[in-house]
């Protein structure tokens, strides 16, 4: 969306964006292809409830019903709620710390491109044999004797997108130590980039987990090594601990962005500096080492014995301390504000009671010996979804709208997210907050269907009612994006007008060097501090000089696409097939051979010439 | 100052991997790497630990049966000189000396190929001596993949010196790749202290325990 773009062909476009390493153009792949698999996680998601509707339905049969399920998991969290975070963050960071690009500009590009293949690898499986059935969280002894090759897809899959995320977070890590502009501190971070510092953390030690966890599913299930096969002297519990230290930090790191993106919006429509800036930066830090602490409480009635489980639950518990500092932050904000009630902030004000409810419920399922009761019943379900949907969801919709403007130069329209809110929110507490009693009752989450006569009619019904009006307001939202789209209304720098941080400085959509000259902060809400002394705009850094950029690359395609073929050859190895193993090396070949022409060919980037910067005045990219 | 300018040994700075911003990110970046690269050996580890001795019948070879002594001592001593030695061409770097640079890095390749050589040689040696192989117990697929897994870095880094100095071999240093050979032995550091908890888990705990 530079304005170079507006210039060329469609085919010139679609290069463009192949090649692109602009952390602003990659954070609008992240945003199509996660919105892309957010709609096939939605579909499924229907058919899930569908099903439920009434007693014995036949709908869809009890194995097709495990797959939908499996991959209705498994794609909102890492194809979906991933994604579309790092969108937000790619779309967002580098401009609020007054970064022209991120550290990585080319493992940037990798990472989403990572991603991609992985997501496609794994929903290629509905049309090869069929898709993953042993649950999101795949747990050895089910996965182990999973016909076919669908749990093969899932580990291969998750394996080639989970080094994109863990590509995506050293970047972050090292973008925001080292890249900030001259005077933005630490303590002078906008939350959001303080939230991504923090979860990038996360995934930097979270992922190699999982990365272990797959490799041990995929000897297993492939090479005839036996970590989980009992027989042999294995142990299915490995796979369970190495998931949930891996799957624990994982809702954390989905989490963390939304309350980031929500502290913004709070302050910035309460028109108030956030309520206790200094608390919620330590909260946030908290709450990311306390999540590697807890992952045994999904363990609960696994029989890790008493002191183990009382040890989980108490550190579980203790997460709500600073959670509970958030939420008080949020509320003491708006108080004495003067709060304007646009589309991002209903979804904000929205997410206080319905995300409290959620952490409610943690609370309960973090007792361990009420979780017995708990353990693998709807009250369950209900309970993951009010903190990811009633969280993360609401939070990355809230976010879409906000930054909308600052990614595509163009408003959203308000009645129409005004429609979409309201749907979704009051579709949601239809859908979920009946299954805690669904739960209570003793329906079992995971089964296909249930029998009449068992008080579970009537709440199942209300449930698919909900689940339709949410598809409703995500309908109305894909219309809201077309009209505005075709209609392309260009906004100014600070289209909500009380933008508070360094990106609301520059011009929507910003262009592609982002910040002609470095800005200098000088406070909290940088941008505030300059408008509050009556300036339109940041005071510069630096002089007007040439200005240093990453040129574009077509080898991250490749390199993620020799793993996509490779994958497939690993994936029918285990059949004996006689093409496989040549797969295998074609594919692994593309992939290497793409890193080391990375590594031998000099690649120094390209300089913009002051001179050229002077003309491009016209277009307002000063500081 | 242009990455690829050329510099006399007055010019050169004192830390020429961290004197471009790319350098810095590069450097930074790897670093946090190695955190990331931590996480995945301990859970290696811990992996192995569950499952060490664990085999389906009486009959198969548990650790105080297949380890011996001699050779991981000399497989030690040889990681541990190479990464000696690549502290000395790190040294050279610093002060523009290119080619004393790769001597030392060609001996700590040889050393890497060495310590290679006899991994090679004492898996095969389990393989048909005590018909310890990866598919035989989940011990052996324990053993083998967090042993293997060392070994795949030991190999992933021997092939990213090579490329860098045959790359380099006729130009020199410069601050475009002073941070590529920098981070190619922190690498190399990285591996090495792997592989003194392997020797202390797996061989020396192996042997008492």
């Amino acid at each position: 969306m530079s304005t170079y773009a507006n210039k060329k062909g469609f085919g010139a476009t679609i290069w463009d964006y192949l090649t692109t390493v602009d952390h602003k153009k990659i954070a609008i792949l992240y945003l199509i292809s996660g919105g892309l698999f957010f709609v096939i996680g939605g579909l499924e998601a229907m058919f899930i409830r569908i099903q439920l509707a009434i007693p014995n339905n036949d709908f869809v049969s009890a194995g097709f019903y495990n797959e939908i399920l499996t991959m209705h998991g498994t794609t909102m969290i890492f194809l979906a709620a991933m994604p579309l975070v790092f969108a937000l963050m790619n779309a967002v960071v580098p401009l609020q710390i007054g970064a022209r690009d991120v550290a990585f500009p080319f493992l940037n590009s990798l990472g989403f491109w990572l991603f991609f293949f992985g997501g496609v690898f794994l929903n290629l499986s509905w049309f090869l044999g069929g898709a993953p059935d042993a649950g999101w969280t795949s747990y050895a002894s089910l996965s182990l004797h999973s016909a076919g090759h669908g749990i093969d897809f899932y580990v291969l899959g998750l394996q080639i997108s989970g080094f994109g995320s863990l590509m995506a977070g050293i970047n972050f890590l090292v973008t925001i130590i080292n890249m900030r502009a001259p005077g933005m501190t630490y303590m002078r971070m906008p939350l959001f980039t303080w939230s991504t510092f923090v979860v990038s953390a996360l995934i930097l030690f979270a992922f190699p987990p999982l990365t272990v966890g797959l490799v041990l599913m995929m000897f297993d299930r492939m090479f005839g090594a036996n970590f989980f096969d009992v027989a042999a002297g294995g142990n299915t519990i490995i796979w369970e601990h190495l998931f949930w230290i891996f799957g624990h930090p994982e809702v954390y790191i989905l989490i963390l962005p939304a309350f980031g993106i929500f502290s913004e919006i709070f302050a910035t429509f309460s028109r108030k500096r956030l309520f206790g800036y200094s608390s919620m930066v330590f909260a946030t830090v908290l709450i990311g080492f306390l999540g590697f602490m807890v992952w045994a409480h999904h363990m609960f009635t696994t029989g890790l014995g008493p002191i183990a489980n009382a040890i989980f639950a108490v550190a579980t518990m203790a997460i709500a301390v600073p959670t509970g500092i958030k939420i008080f932050n949020w509320i003491f904000t708006m108080w004495g504000g003067s709060v304007k009630f646009t589309v991002p902030m209903l979804y904000a004000v929205a997410f206080i009671p319905t995300f409290t409810m959620g952490g409610v419920t943690g609370i309960m399922l973090a007792s361990a010996p009420a979780d017995y009761q708990y353990h693998d019943s709807y009250f369950v379900v209900a309970h993951f979804h009010y903190v990811i949907v009633g969280g993360v969801v609401l939070g990355l919709l809230a976010g879409i709208n906000f930054y909308w403007p600052k990614m595509f130069g163009t408003l959203l329209n308000e009645k129409l997210g005004q429609i979409t809110f309201w749907t979704f929110l009051i579709g949601f507490h239809l859908t979920f907050f009946i299954q805690h009693f669904l739960g209570l009752m003793g329906m079992p989450r995971r089964v296909f269907t249930f029998l009449d006569n068992q008080g579970l009619n009537t709440g199942n019904m209300i449930s698919t009612v909900g689940a339709f009006l949410m598809a409703f307001g995500v309908l109305v939202m894909v219309i809201n994006i077309i009209i505005t789209s075709v209609k392309n209304e260009k906004v100014g720098n600070d289209p909500w007008g009380d933008g508070r941080t360094l990106e609301w400085s520059i011009p929507s959509p910003p262009p592609f060097y982002n910040f002609k000259q470095l800005p200098l902060v000088r406070g909290l809400d940088a941008y505030w501090v300059e408008k509050m002394e009556g300036k339109k705009e940041m005071t510069p850094a630096e002089p007007l000089g040439d200005i240093h950029m990453p040129n574009s690359s077509f080898l991250p395609v490749m390199i993620a696409f020799g793993l996509f073929v490779a994958a497939f050859g690993a994936l029918y190895h285990m059949d004996d097939k006689s093409w496989t193993l040549p797969i295998i090396i074609v594919g692994l070949l593309i992939t290497f051979g793409s890193m080391l022409i990375r590594s031998v060919k000099d690649d120094h980037g390209f300089h913009i010439h002051k001179e050229d910067l002077m003309d491009d005045s016209d277009k307002g990219g000063k500081a | 100052m242009h990455a690829d300018e050329k510099f006399t040994d007055a010019t050169w700075p004192a830390s020429p991997e961290k004197a471009t911003l790319e350098g810095k990110n590069k450097y930074l970046g790897f670093w946090l790497f190695l955190g990331g690269e931590t996480v995945l050996f301990a859970s290696l580890f811990a992996t192995y630990l569950a499952l060490k001795d664990k085999v389906p019948n009486g009959e198969a070879a548990l650790a105080k049966d297949l380890f011996e002594l001699p050779l991981t001592f000399v497989a030690t001593m040889l990681l541990l000189t190479s990464s000696l030695t690549s502290v000395y061409a790190m040294y050279h770097m610093k002060n523009n000396h290119f080619k004393q640079m790769q001597a030392w890095l060609v001996i700590t390749i040889a050393l890497g190929f060495a310590f290679l050589g006899l991994e090679i040689y004492e898996f095969n040696h389990y393989v048909h001596e005590f018909h310890h192989t990866f598919t035989s117990s989940a011990f052996g697929s324990a053993f083998y993949t967090l042993v293997g897994f060392h070994g795949g870095h030991v190999a992933f880094g021997l092939l990213w010196f090579i490329s860098l100095m045959v790359r380099n071999a006729r130009r020199g240093l410069n601050l475009y790749n002073a941070p590529k050979f920098y981070i190619a032995s922190l690498y190399w550091h990285f591996i090495d202290v792997v592989w003194v908890f392997i020797f202390t888990v797996v061989y020396l705990m192996g042997m008492v325990g």
